[in-house]
């Protein structure tokens, strides 16, 4: 039998399972599904097709997707995942740095409070805040109580922004967690020595120095707010439509696969750039790495 | 008389656990002074240095800087700065934008800001990193950028925690001198913890020595290396040999004692009869001789040489004598050849003056 000292090819196996997994799975349907993007339906015997599409190569489901009518539509999106990454931001540092600095018996319960709603099916959730925001829903009850509402909080940009926040919130605090855990805290107290009040600390020390969990989490949540459909499905009105629910809307009710697939790509490459913007910032930060 | 910088009154710290860190702790460091804090480690000395830089509260007692309570005054009011273990040397900053930080942060004029760091980083010789990250820089380098970003706020008091440890032997020697020299230069009141008693002999005009959290002795470096007041100082601060002893009669200022080992001896102390207590002598101070020495008035016994340790410049050589004495002596090594001039097993005599016994009654 040969050694692994001596044969470094044997690691190759390991990755088998792996490799095969990401083509099976993952590179074949996306090739498939990018030939698509290049493709229309076919025209059988004078007749449009129901499931056959003919790979011609054409650029009219790109073309198509600059259409002014999807352009709003991705125009909007980009800005309802932008605004529920900021507020999730905005809440999950407070609860990331209360978490760090919280006793440390305390600090596995915590988390795992941030983790919990995971265990929950994602549609039961999202039922949940149609309960919780409905006309006569908990929120509006309790507003009557004193004398305020009822207030529509449901189908409309309020509710699909509150829903993304809360699903997505925990993708947030994970990150912002390791990275403020991981920070030492002498450069805080340094901050302090030097003269620095606990606000200037925060923002020229603690901020930049957890600058790269923060950009984890933003990517963490934004890609996959961009992407959602179910969300503004649920919660959102007829003018909340986002991306997602037109491409899931191509390869169901419209029977349009190429078009769909086109948009796939798109906001596909809409992600790209957020990464490349991601690492572009990474690469000047001097901060705890994640 | 001037008013002392730093006044510590009846300070004590308990931690959230219920340990003591400090315990009811008293004393005035003065204008000027290279304070050190001694003590092995978690006898609070870093506590008690986090608490006059306000970073730590004390559970009871009263820290004064310059004349005021510090009670209700946070970290960033206080005339103090740090120099941290870790130097805590911001990552994300450059040399220069770290030493300019306290200032920037305190609203100093931007003109005024430059004409400070550009002294600060004259005064630790890094003016030619300036641009540089910490990152791409030494410990040494790092510790210099700490020192610059504390001393350019011209604080009352410069702590400074474990400010060596972390540097290779040769570095040490090269700061240790530096910071004496700084010290002198910008005439602010240092106050070091260290556990590292070279350190503290070397460079601090008086010292602390602390354990469990309380102080045993405040002195000089050569108070505390000649009049040890208790064991633990004696021991703590260089090396010593204890003899344990009986005071066994009295008369006047002299005491007659029974010494282990050494039968009875005459020595100078206010020892009551019947107590007992340690003499302590150092290990340079002890002579080997092949024959037994004359004088009836110096302390003297015979044993065998069990070690012989050479350092180079002196050797380390441990003499076994009667009811279990083990005694410690320096020799210099005066010539090149022949070493400290005894071997092991051979038999000689150790005597030392009577003056140089120091007699601890605690």
């Amino acid at each position: 039998m040969e050694s692994w000292k001596e044969n470094r090819n044997v690691f190759w196996t390991f990755a088998a399972p792996g490799t095969f997994w990401l083509l099976a799975f993952f590179i074949i349907p996306l090739g498939f599904l990018f030939f698509m993007s290049f493709g229309e339906k076919a025209v059988i015997d004078g007749q449009v097709s129901i499931t056959e599409i003919d790979i011609s190569g054409t650029l009219s489901n790109y073309l198509r997707a600059f259409d002014p009518v999807f352009l709003k539509i991705i125009w909007k999106s980009i800005w309802v995942s932008a605004l529920a990454t900021a507020l999730c931001l905005a809440t999950a540092y407070p609860i990331a740095f209360g978490i760090c600095f919280a006793p440390p018996k305390w600090k596995p319960l915590l988390l795992l409070l941030v983790i919990l709603p995971f265990w929950i099916n994602l549609l039961i959730r999202t039922y949940a805040l149609i309960a919780v925001f409905r006309k006569q829903g908990y929120v509006n009850s309790v507003l009557g109580w004193v004398g305020l509402g009822p207030f529509d909080m449901l189908n409309n940009d309020f509710a699909v922004i509150t829903g993304l926040v809360y699903v997505y919130m925990p993708f947030m605090v994970l990150p912002l967690y390791a990275t403020i855990e991981r920070l030492d805290r002498s450069f805080l107290e340094a901050s302090l020595d030097l003269g620095a009040s606990q606000f200037q600390t925060f923002m020229k020390v603690t901020v930049p120095l957890t600058m790269p969990g923060i950009i984890s989490g933003i990517i963490l949540v934004f890609i996959p707010c961009l992407g959602s459909f179910l969300t503004p499905d649920l919660l959102g009105g007829t003018d909340s439509q986002m991306i997602g629910n037109v491409i899931e809307r191509q390869f169901k009710s419209a029977n349009d696969w190429p078009f769909g697939a086109a948009l796939s790509f798109l906001l596909m490459y809409a992600t790209f750039g957020a990464l490349a913007l991601r690492w572009l910032f990474s690469r000047n930060s001097k901060g705890v790495d994640v | 008389m001037t008013e002392p910088i730093v006044s510590i009154r009846n300070v004590s710290k308990k931690f959230s656990g219920g340990v003591i860190a400090v315990d009811n702790i008293s004393f005035d460091i003065d204008q000027n002074e290279f304070f050190a804090l001694l003590g092995p480690s978690g006898c609070g000395k870093t506590t008690l240095l986090r608490m006059i830089s306000g970073l730590e509260t004390p559970t009871s007692g009263q820290i004064m800087i310059g004349g005021e309570d510090m009670a209700l005054t946070p970290p960033n009011k206080r005339p103090t700065n740090m120099v941290f273990q870790s130097y805590a040397v911001f990552p994300h900053m450059t040399v220069e934008q770290n030493v300019a930080y306290g200032l920037k942060v305190t609203g100093v004029a931007p003109d005024e800001i430059k004409r400070l760091v550009a002294e600060g980083l004259e005064m630790v010789k890094l003016t030619h990193l300036a641009e540089r990250r910490p990152d791409q820089m030494s410990g040494g380098q790092r510790q210099r950028v700490a020192l610059a970003r504390a001393l350019v706020k011209r604080p009352k008091v410069l702590l400074l925690d474990e400010p060596l440890s972390a540097l290779d032997a040769k570095l040490r020697d090269d700061m240790r001198m530096e910071l004496t020299r700084l010290q002198e230069t910008v005439g602010i009141t240092f106050i070091i913890v260290t556990h590292d008693q070279d350190e503290a002999l070397s460079m601090a005009s008086r010292i602390a020595v602390m354990e469990k959290g309380a102080v045993q002795q405040i002195a000089t470096p050569v108070e505390l290396y000649e009049h040890p007041k208790n064991r633990f100082v004696a021991d703590f601060i260089g090396k010593v040999n204890l003899i344990d002893a009986t005071v066994t009669g009295q008369k006047g200022k002299a005491i007659t004692c029974d010494a282990k080992g050494l039968g009875k001896v005459e020595l100078t102390s206010a020892s009551q009869v019947g107590s007992a207590i340690a003499i302590a002598v150092r290990p340079e101070k002890l002579k080997i001789g092949k024959t037994e020495p004359k004088s009836d008035r110096i302390l003297k016994l015979q044993g065998k040489v069990r070690d012989v340790a050479y350092y180079g410049d002196t050797s380390h050589v441990v003499i076994e004598g009667k009811d279990g004495l083990d005694l410690s002596v320096n020799v210099q090594n005066e010539s090149r050849e022949g070493g400290s001039g005894v071997e092991r097993g051979q038999k000689v005599w150790v005597h030392w003056a009577p003056e140089d016994s120091i007699v601890l009654t605690e």
